[in-house]
Formats: C-alpha cells, sequence, structure tokens
C-alpha cells in the first residue's frame, strides 16, 4: 500500500495493473526468484529436491490461475488489462494451460539427467520458469512490443539452457548457432514492428485492427513488408521451412530433456502470439498473407517428412518430425476461422505433450544403453525390444501418437486441423497435408522398427552391461521421476485420444478477446 | 434396474480374466468360470425382471457416458430396460448359461480349452449388449460383436480347410447384411435426427409410408443375413462345422434371432411400412418352406437341424411380417429351448460316436443313451408343435396371426409345420430306433450316455420346452409375455378380430397337423434307414442355391481379385508406391547436403526465403 502511494506521487503515470489477468506470469517468476533466492540464503549446500518441490509448485499454481481463468474470462469477461497491453481472455488462458502442462513434466523429467551433466544447481530450474513466463508473455501480448519482449525472455533463457552441456564441443556449438541465428530472426522481427508501426501508427493489436477497419491503405505496401518480416521471426521459432534450419543441429546438441522442453515451449508462444496477430490483428489482411503461410506450412509438411527418411540419428529425425508437425499446426493459422484456432490449440497440446514426453523416453534410452545425450543412432536401438521390452513399447506408442495414430490425441489433432482445411475449401492444401502425414508414418515406423528388430549387437551388449554395472543404481533414481513425467505424458495422449470430448471442448471455450 | 449394468458387465469380466488368465486357469477351471460370469448375468437379469414386476409401462435408460458426438448426431452408451429387452436377456442369459455348462464336458481335452470360453463370454457380451442397447450404433456394436465372435467360432478348429472357409462365408454373407444396417440407421438419423430407440415410440413418427418402407427393406436385409432368411441363409449350412454348443448357442438360440429382434425393435417404423411388411412375410414364408424341405433330405444330423433352424426363423419373421410381434418373441424364446435342446442332444450323439455326424451310421440309440433320447422325443415334440407341448402354443399363435393377414401365408405355415414335423420325426427314428450301423466309428466299444455336465443341460432345457407354453397360454389372464411386450409394441402390433369359433378350429388344424406329421414319419422311417424315393437329390442339396451362388458370385469374384493381383496390383499401385519411395530418398538425400552445419549458409537460404517472400509481396501491394 505504502509503496502504491509513494508510486502514485511520481510524476510517471503508471497504467492499473490487474493482478489476476498477469496471475500466471507473477507466479512463475516469483517461482523463479524464491528458487534464487533459497539457492542463494542456504549457502554452499544445495536442495534439489526443494527447488524441484517450488518449481512444481510454480507449475501447477500457474495452471491453477490458468485453468481459473478460462472460466472466468468468457464473453464479455474477456478484456485488455495493464492499459491494453495484456490480453486476458480464453486463448491465453488455454495457452497457459499448455505451458503449465510442459512444464510440469519437463520438471519432472528433466532435472535427474541435467544433473549428471551439471550437478544439483538451482539454475536450471530457474530457467525454465523463466522461459516459460516468456511464452505465457507472448500468449497473453496484446501489443507487438509486449510479443517481442515475451520472445526475447523465451529465447534467451533457452539459448542457454541449450549450451548446459558445456563440456562438448557439439553442445557449444549448437547454442551458438542457435544464438547468433536467433539474434538475427529478432533483428528482423524487430524491423517488421517497425514497419508495422509506420503503416498503422500503433503497436498495440487492438488498435492495429481498428485501424485497419476504419481506414483503407491506398499503399499497404509498407504494412505487408512488415507481415512478411513477422513471419520470418515467428516462422523461426516454429522452426518453419526455409527458417527451420537451425532446429535439427540445435536438437541434436541440446541435452535431450531441454530438446523436448525447448520444442514444445518455443512452438507453444510462437504460435499462439502468431495466432494472435495474424489471425485477429490482421484478420482484414488475411487474402495477402495467406499465401506466404500456406507456402511456409506446406514446405515445412512436406521437407520435414521428405528429409527425416534419410537421417539416422534420433533426435535429428524428431527435429524434422517436429519441423513437420510446424507446417501442420501452421495449416491451422492458415486456415483461421474460429474452429480452426480451437483445433489448433488442441494441436498444440497435443503436440506439446507427446514431444516432450517422446523425449523424455529418449532420455530414459540414452541413459540405459549407455550414450551421451548428443547421439543416439537407430542402430543402438536394435534389440531394444527384447532388452527394455517396457520402455520400448511405451516409445513405439509415443512415436506412433507423432505419427498420427488413432486412439491418440496425435491422430485427433491431424484429423481436425485437416478438416478446418476442407471447411474453408482448400481441398489441395488438406490432400498435401494428408500425403506428408502418410510419408511421416514411414519415418516413424523406422523408429519402432529399429526398437522391435533384431537382437542388441553382441559387443553392444557387453558394453550395455559394462556401463549399467558400473553406473549402480544411480539410473534408477534419475529415471524413476522421469517415468512418472513420461507416464503422464502416455495416459494423457491414450486417454483424450478415446476420450476426447473434455479436451475439445476446452480448446473450444478459448475464445480470443475483441 | 441399474442391474442391468452387471448383465453386461459379468460376461465383460469374464471375457477379460479369461483372456488374460485363461491359459493358466486351463480345463476345466477356465470353463466354470466363464459358466460363473454368465450365470452371474442370468442371476442380474432375474434382478431387473424383478424390480420392473409391477411399473412395466415405462421404459428405463441406464446412461454410462458419451460415446461421440459429431454435428447432430449424439451417440451414448446407453441401455434400455423395457419388456422386449429384458425378455430377451433373461432367455439369452439363461440358455447361455445351459450351454456353457454343458461345453465344459464337450470341450474337455481340446487343445484351445480356454480359448473356447474367451470367445463364448466376449460372445455373450455382444448379445447382452445387442438387445439392450438403446441406441442403434451401439446396437451395431453388438451386433457385429456376435458376428465377430461366430466367425472365430465357426472356424474354431481352422486346421480343418472346411472350417475356415465356413467361417469366411458367414463372414462375408453377413457383410451383405450389414451393408443394410449401416444404411438403414443413416436413413433414420436422416428422417428422425437420432439414433436413439426413444425416439422410436409408436404413433408418434412422422415418416412417410416410401421412407418407412425404405428403412424397413434396408434393415431386413440386415436381418436376413443375421437371420439367415431368403436369399441369405446358405452360410448357416456351412455355420456347423464350428463345435455342437457353439451351433446351439448361436446358430440356433440366440444370434440368429438377432434379426427378428431388431425388427421387433423397430415395430414403430415397421406399422408405417405396409408394403415392407408384406415382403417381411413372404420372405419369411418361403425360406421355412424351402428349408423345411430340404430337411427332410439331409444325411448328417446337424445339417437336419440347421435346416430346421432355418426353417423356424422363417416363422418368426412370417409372425414379425404380419405384425404378430409378440408371437415372434413367443417362438423365438420357447425356439430357443427346444432347438438348443435339440442341438445339445446331437452333440451328445455325436460325442458318444467319436464325431460322427452322418444318420446312417447311427441308430438304435435309444438302448445306449436314454437320456439324450427321451429328451430328444420331447424336443420332437415340442418343434413339431404337438400339444400341449411349447411349439403348438408358439407356433400356433403365429399361424393365427398370419390366418388373419391372409389365408394364404397361413396355408403355407401350415403345410411347413406338417413338414416340421415329419423331418424332425425321420432325424429320431432313424437316430434311435431301428437298426445299430455304428460299429464302423465305435469299433466294437459300445456307445455311452455323456457325462451329467451335459445330461443336465439337457434335462432342464427339456423341461423348459415341454412347459415353455405357460408363458403365454391363449387364455385370458394367462397370456404373461402378452402383457408384458405390451407396452413395448403398443400400436403397432396388429389386432385381428376372430371369433372363439374359428381361433379354436385354427388351434384344432395345428394340433392334427402336427400329429399327422408324427404318424407320418413313423409310417416311413420307423425301421427304415434309408429310402432314395423320399430323399430326394435336389432336397438334398438345398436347392442348389448355394451351389448357383458359388458359380455366379464366388468364382467370378475370384476371377476379378486375381486380375487386380497381378495387374493393378503389382504393376500400377506397387510401381507407384516405389515410385514415390524414389523420390523421397532423392529429396532426403538433398536434405542433407542442404543441412550443412555451417552458420552463413544457414543465414544464406533464410535471407533467400526472406527474398521470395518480400518478392511475393512487392506483387500484391496495391500501388
Amino acid at each position: 500500500m505504502i509503496f502504491a502511494n509513494v508510486l502514485s506521487q511520481l510524476p510517471i503515470a503508471l497504467p492499473a495493473i490487474s493482478y489476476k489477468a498477469v496471475a500466471p506470469e507473477l507466479v512463475l517468476f516469483g517461482g523463479a526468484l524464491l528458487i534464487l533466492l533459497v539457492s542463494a540464503t542456504v549457502g554452499k549446500r544445495e536442495l534439489p529436491g526443494l527447488y524441484r518441490a517450488i518449481a512444481l509448485v510454480a507449475a501447477l499454481a500457474e495452471g491453477g490461475f490458468s485453468g481459473y481463468q478460462l472460466y472466468l474470462a468468457q464473453g464479455a469477461k474477456a478484456s485488455l488489462a495493464v492499459a491494453g497491453a495484456i490480453a486476458y481472455d480464453g486463448f491465453s488462458a488455454f495457452a497457459g494451460i499448455v505451458v503449465a502442462a510442459i512444464l510440469l513434466l519437463a520438471i519432472l523429467i528433466g532435472p535427474g539427467f541435467i544433473k549428471r551433466i551439471a550437478g544439483d544447481g538451482p539454475e536450471f530450474l530457474v530457467l525454465m520458469l523463466i522461459s516459460a513466463m516468456g511464452a505465457t508473455v507472448m500468449a497473453q501480448g496484446e501489443d507487438l512490443i509486449v510479443i517481442f519482449i515475451g520472445l526475447e525472455i523465451l529465447s534467451i533463457a533457452l539459448y542457454v539452457m541449450v549450451g548446459y552441456r558445456i563440456g562438448d564441443g557439439l553442445a557449444r556449438e549448437a547454442a551458438f548457432k542457435y544464438f547468433i541465428l536467433g539474434g538475427f530472426s529478432s533483428a528482423i522481427f524487430l524491423y517488421g514492428i517497425a514497419l508495422v508501426y509506420g503503416a498503422t501508427g500503433t503497436t498495440n493489436l487492438a488498435k492495429i485492427g481498428a485501424f485497419l477497419a476504419l481506414n483503407v491503405l491506398t499503399h499497404d505496401g509498407v504494412l505487408l513488408f512488415g507481415l512478411a518480416l513477422l513471419l520470418l521471426g515467428f516462422g523461426f521459432k516454429v522452426s518453419a521451412v526455409p527458417f527451420h534450419l537451425w532446429s535439427p543441429d540445435v536438437y541434436q546438441g541440446a541435452p535431450t530433456s531441454v530438446t523436448g522442453y525447448m520444442a514444445a515451449m518455443a512452438k507453444v508462444g510462437a504460435f499462439a502470439a502468431l495466432i494472435r496477430v495474424f489471425d485477429i490483428a490482421f484478420a482484414g489482411q488475411i487474402v495477402q498473407w495467406r499465401p506466404i503461410v500456406v507456402g511456409l506450412a506446406i514446405l515445412s509438411m512436406v521437407f520435414g517428412a521428405l528429409f527425416a527418411l534419410r537421417q539416422r540419428e534420433l533426435k535429428k529425425i524428431l527435429a524434422y518430425s517436429s519441423i513437420n508437425h510446424a507446417g501442420f499446426i501452421l495449416l491451422g493459422v492458415y486456415a483461421g476461422t474460429a474452429a480452426a484456432i480451437s483445433n489448433t490449440l488442441f494441436y498444440l497440446i497435443a503436440y506439446a505433450v507427446i514431444v516432450v514426453g517422446t523425449f523424455g523416453l529418449v532420455s530414459i534410452v540414452q541413459d540405459s544403453i549407455g550414450v551421451s545425450e548428443g547421439s543416439c543412432s537407430l542402430d543402438q536401438l536394435r534389440g531394444l525390444a527384447r532388452s527394455r521390452p517396457a520402455l520400448a513399447t511405451v516409445t513405439a506408442i509415443m512415436v506412433l501418437a507423432q505419427a498420427g495414430a488413432p486412439f491418440t490425441t496425435g491422430f485427433l489433432a491431424k484429423f481436425s486441423i485437416i478438416v478446418s482445411v476442407v471447411e474453408i475449401r482448400e481441398y489441395w492444401v488438406a490432400v498435401v497435408a494428408m500425403l506428408s502425414a502418410a510419408i511421416a508414418v514411414a519415418f516413424y515406423l523406422r523408429i519402432v522398427l529399429a526398437m522391435f528388430r533384431g537382437e542388441p549387437e553382441e559387443v553392444e551388449g557387453e558394453r550395455v552391461l559394462a556401463i549399467q554395472g558400473a553406473a549402480t543404481e544411480a539410473p534408477a533414481r534419475r529415471q524413476a521421476l522421469a517415468w512418472i513425467g513420461v507416464s503422464l505424458s502416455l495416459v494423457f495422449t491414450v486417454g483424450f485420444g478415446i476420450f476426447p470430448q473434455p479436451l475439445l471442448d476446452l480448446a473450444a471455450r478459448a475464445h480470443i478477446v475483441g | 434396474m441399474g442391474a442391468v449394468g452387471f448383465v453386461v458387465l459379468f460376461p465383460l469380466l469374464g471375457f477379460l480374466v479369461l483372456l488374460t488368465f485363461g491359459r493358466r486357469l486351463g480345463d476345466p477351471v477356465a470353463g466354470w468360470l466363464g459358466t460363473l460370469a454368465v450365470f452371474g448375468s442370468f442371476v442380474s437379469a432375474i434382478v431387473v425382471w424383478l424390480a420392473r414386476l409391477g411399473n412395466e409401462g415405462h421404459p428405463y435408460v441406464l446412461r454410462l457416458f458419451d460415446w461421440f458426438s459429431a454435428g447432430g448426431l449424439h451417440v451414448n452408451v446407453s441401455f434400455r430396460v423395457d419388456g422386449l429387452s429384458v425378455a430377451m436377456i433373461l432367455f439369452v442369459t439363461g440358455v447361455a448359461t445351459l450351454i456353457h455348462l454343458y461345453s465344459i464336458g464337450y470341450m474337455k481335452g481340446d487343445p484351445l480349452y480356454h480359448q473356447f470360453f474367451v470367445y463364448l463370454n466376449l460372445f455373450v457380451f455382444s448379445m447382452v449388449v445387442l438387445v439392450t442397447a438403446n441406441t442403434l450404433p451401439l446396437a451395431f456394436l453388438g451386433w457385429e460383436g456376435v458376428g465377430a465372435c461366430s466367425y472365430w467360432l465357426i472356424s474354431f478348429w481352422f486346421e480343418r480347410p472346411t472350417a475356415a472357409s465356413a467361417g469366411k462365408k458367414a463372414f462375408i454373407v453377413n457383410r451383405i447384411g450389414d451393408t443394410g444396417f449401416l444404411l438403414g440407421t443413416f436413413l433414420v438419423f436422416e428422417h428422425l435426427g437420432s439414433v436413439s430407440f426413444s425416439r422410436l415410440t409408436a404413433g408418434s413418427l412422422n415418416l412417410s409410408p416410401d421412407t418407412a418402407t425404405a428403412i424397413v427393406l434396408l434393415f431386413f436385409l440386415a436381418a436376413a443375413g443375421k437371420s439367415a432368411q431368403l436369399p441369405l441363409f446358405t452360410w448357416l449350412l456351412d455355420a456347423m462345422e464350428g463345435p455342437t454348443p457353439v451351433s446351439a448357442l448361436i446358430h440356433a438360440a440366440t444370434m440368429v434371432t438377432a434379426g427378428v429382434y431388431l425388427m421387433a425393435r423397430l415395430s414403430p417404423i415397421l406399422a408405417l411400412a405396409h408394403t415392407a411388411d408384406l415382403v417381411i412375410a413372404i420372405v419369411g414364408v418361403a425360406t421355412a418352406f424351402v428349408a423345411a424341405m430340404a430337411a427332410t433330405a439331409q444325411t448328417d444330423i446337424k445339417k437336419i437341424v440347421a435346416y430346421s433352424t432355418v426353417s423356424q426363423l422363417g416363422y418368426m419373421m412370417l409372425g414379425i411380417g404380419t405384425g404378430a410381434y409378440t408371437a415372434a418373441i413367443f417362438l423365438m424364446i420357447t425356439h430357443a429351448f427346444y432347438k438348443a435342446l435339440i442341438f445339445l442332444g446331437s452333440g451328445s450323439v455325436i460325442h458318444s460316436l467319436n464325431g460322427e455326424q452322418n444318420i446312417r451310421r447311427m441308430g438304435a440309440l435309444k438302448k445306449y443313451m436314454p437320456i439324450t433320447t427321451v429328451t430328444m422325443i420331447l424336443a420332437w415334440l415340442s418343434i413339431a408343435g404337438v400339444p400341449p407341448f411349447s411349439g403348438f402354443f408358439s407356433k400356433g399363435a403365429v399361424l393365427e396371426n398370419a390366418f388373419g393377414d391372409s389365408p394364404l401365408l397361413w396355408a403355407a405355415g401350415v403345410i411347413t409345420a406338417l413338414l416340421t414335423a415329419y423331418y424332425m420325426g425321420r432325424l429320431v427314428y432313424v437316430v434311435f430306433y431301428g437298426t445299430p450301423r455304428f460299429e464302423e466309428v465305435t469299433h466294437g466299444h459300445d456307445p455311452h450316455e455323456s457325462p451329467s455336465v451335459m445330461t443336465i443341460p439337457l434335462i432342464v432345457l427339456a423341461a423348459a420346452a415341454v412347459i415353455g407354453g405357460l408363458l403365454n397360454l391363449p387364455v385370458s389372464g394367462f397370456g404373461f409375455l402378452g402383457s408384458w411386450l405390451a407396452p413395448v409394441f403398443g400400436t403397432a402390433q396388429a389386432a385381428y378380430p376372430m371369433s372363439a369359433g374359428l381361433k379354436d378350429g385354427l388351434m384344432a388344424t395345428d394340433a392334427v397337423v402336427a400329429l399327422l406329421g408324427v404318424f407320418l414319419s413313423w409310417r416311413a422311417w420307423g425301421g427304415v434307414s434309408e429310402n432314395p424315393a423320399l430323399e430326394r437329390k435336389i432336397f438334398f442339396n438345398g436347392w442348389y442355391i448355394d451351389a448357383f451362388y458359388d458359380r455366379a458370385f464366388a468364382r467370378t469374384g475370384t476371377a476379378v481379385a486375381e486380375v487386380a493381383d497381378t495387374v493393378v496390383d503389382r504393376q500400377i499401385v506397387d510401381g507407384a508406391v516405389t515410385g514415390v519411395a524414389g523420390v523421397a530418398r532423392l529429396v532426403g538425400g538433398a536434405g542433407r547436403k542442404v543441412q550443412s552445419g555451417l552458420v552463413r549458409s544457414y543465414l544464406l537460404i533464410m535471407v533467400g526465403g526472406l527474398i521470395v517472400m518480400l518478392g511475393y509481396v512487392l506483387t500484391v501491394a496495391a500501388r
């Protein structure tokens, strides 16, 4: 109160801050600060269990607030907050739930494996919470500048997380590459904001929408140039072809649990912002931007699927798979109808849970067969079904869910996106999407076949035994929590694959304000 | 009445437990467990029935959960408790319990013993779902479930090529009917906006007669497949390749009556479609006659009984077609008793003669198998319609209504009744009387009566077959089944005004005809085991209907399939697939070159992409 009184005396006009609107960001950031504070006060000792508990509570609280918002911010209750810079609506609330789900799984899966690389320090969880906050800011951003800030909060934390295996040359290279290319795309994104401002006189999405509704631009070149530059920024973040080149290298170089986390989190943040900017603020320009988006989508779907075919490195295959997924999600943006947006959200939550779970499984596989987090070729998976049947079966289910097998959320996600495209009568796009999904099945099946075919090679087998013997009981303990996370994602994927209605209903509530 | 959930749950649990642990439980624990599960279902059915006594008027619906919804279509998993479904679950689970019990003895020593009970429990589950479902899609699930179990059980001894191909035939013929079920469901949804049976109540439907006719004929196609009516009945004969308890349970007592049940369930629509009703009645009576004629000349004991089943199903359809739903259900229930009994009795004979099914190699079994003989004779008198056995009342009710509709239908039905009494008499005389002709198959040993797990079901079923008529006596105040089902069928049920004298006359005719048939069979077959004059080849071959299908459809179909395999599949489809795979590999290889790992080339490609986008923007920007 006193603080507020002091602030009100200052000669700066502060906007009214709606704390319930920014609650998700506050708990995430608060959680991160609390972990840092605890670790600073306890001296040299580390309390990994406590850090993890705090992070879990923060993630759950963020999910709770988002869920509360999803029920609260309906219809007329949805509004803009903090001087119109932040949206408070069902859409951002749903994105917040997705963020919470990713965090929850990643906190369960990740730290056990990170500990092997970097010990028990609090930094990893702090970076995770902060990057998640960046994603929620992007999802709520109603102003291009706010979105940009969210993007940077998300990205900078991710750059550090990617470089966590500092001892490995490949990892250092990947982090540095990601940083340089990310910086390049951020700069272009910022230039895009400037051009949009030049064309419309504002960076606020609501005002841009209002301006474009009232005025007809006789020369819309500047605006469209700006949109193209924004698309490059978003396209880089979601790894859409041809801005995807960083992702195979970075996916491989990063610690596996970070790969899963960033594949999910970066896409949620970037797609949420992309939808808000293009499907709402620039809805009037849809005729002009649609061809670009569909071009990116098709390139991503087709090349994502084709490039993966010749790969033998598991994490690179999954990188191309996530490029293929990005293409599908872009189709939802491209369709742009209310139903398509809710289908896109369904795809996002289905994809996020599957991808975090899949990479969690890859971590467990790498840990079990005793290879570093940087590599795992299909040959090394041989005979996994024989030596670790449960692990191989669960991995197969998650990989097939990515391929879109029925009775998983993966199937419904792809199906509903294709339905959205058919509903706007772009049949050829739907056909291309289905063909790309069919090609993608081929490389997903290669992973499954690799695990289920053949014996482990003799020499390999001895090596595995030697390593497992040396590591004593440590793998079991670091895998225990990871297994909980993986099981949760499996239950989610198959459970909602069979009974999707509650999740579909939830996604259908996620309206965008305005 | 929520106990209906348990009626469905018990066989499902039995199925799951046997599926998981069946192999370990083995012979005979797996069999007892399966029997217990179905018995639990039967007890639950009795509880449901008791709970309904006194408030028969209103159907009760147990809604479990939403299954799926799309557009205006909402399908939930819900079970309907009304007079019809209670009658169905009572007799289905009751007969199924007895047949499970019988199978414990009959399947003893089979290497796939536990597997048999897995299928049997799954069958009972599907059947119960089918008859209690409150929506057409859920009923279809049960419909397909019983079809799948039927397929698995017909080809249970799959190492015999005939069993494997018989299973396939049943499956394919039933697919033809299922098309009708699906198309009918679509039509119902289009015109009523709902697929729930709750919407189908008599008198409240606004369907044009043409629409109603189309719906009824489509569903009748499904029913004709499942209930083995002309022209789709041929699969039921081959289905006898399955173990005999399967023939008794699935291909006589329960599954094949599903078509009759379905038509009865749709009675509100049938009441609007008079042309379709006439078609059903004619097909029914024609099936009854054609099959009865074929039954007179068979030498395989199970073929005789199978043709008899087809014939009796024809009677039920005659009842449906003439609007006598109660009579049709009454006949269905009593038929379940005596036909299951006949099958199990035949099984008992086959069992004791080391698998022999040819009646020429039987004879004089009366001496060795007293219980089987007595129960078979009781079953014969029941199916023949000799008063006061159950068949007299149930068949009499169907024929009475047929007379009300058209004396021609009635006349055909009465001739068939004469044939029925005759061919079953032939079976009894040739198998149980006359001279022993079984030395070849028993190698000198005497045949033996079956163990008590097999004879107890015979005795229980025989009692039911004898007194089953009590369910619905044509005396006012004793028409229990009629008053029980009245709220279900309501105004859909046809009412033919008849004088008491006419009714008595019709009943007397039935009795006389039945006794005449018994007499004729005694004259012709008492002491005789072979008489070519009475066993015409055309009837032995089932009027050559199956042979005609084989020439006309099966062989041409095979020829088309061969062309499709060699030309279309190998050259066109495979060629296309190989081509696509080649292109994919080529592009994939190029992708690895693009992925050089150099930041400068990555940036170059990104900028290239940006330039293309900007170039596009320049072309569309308004200047």
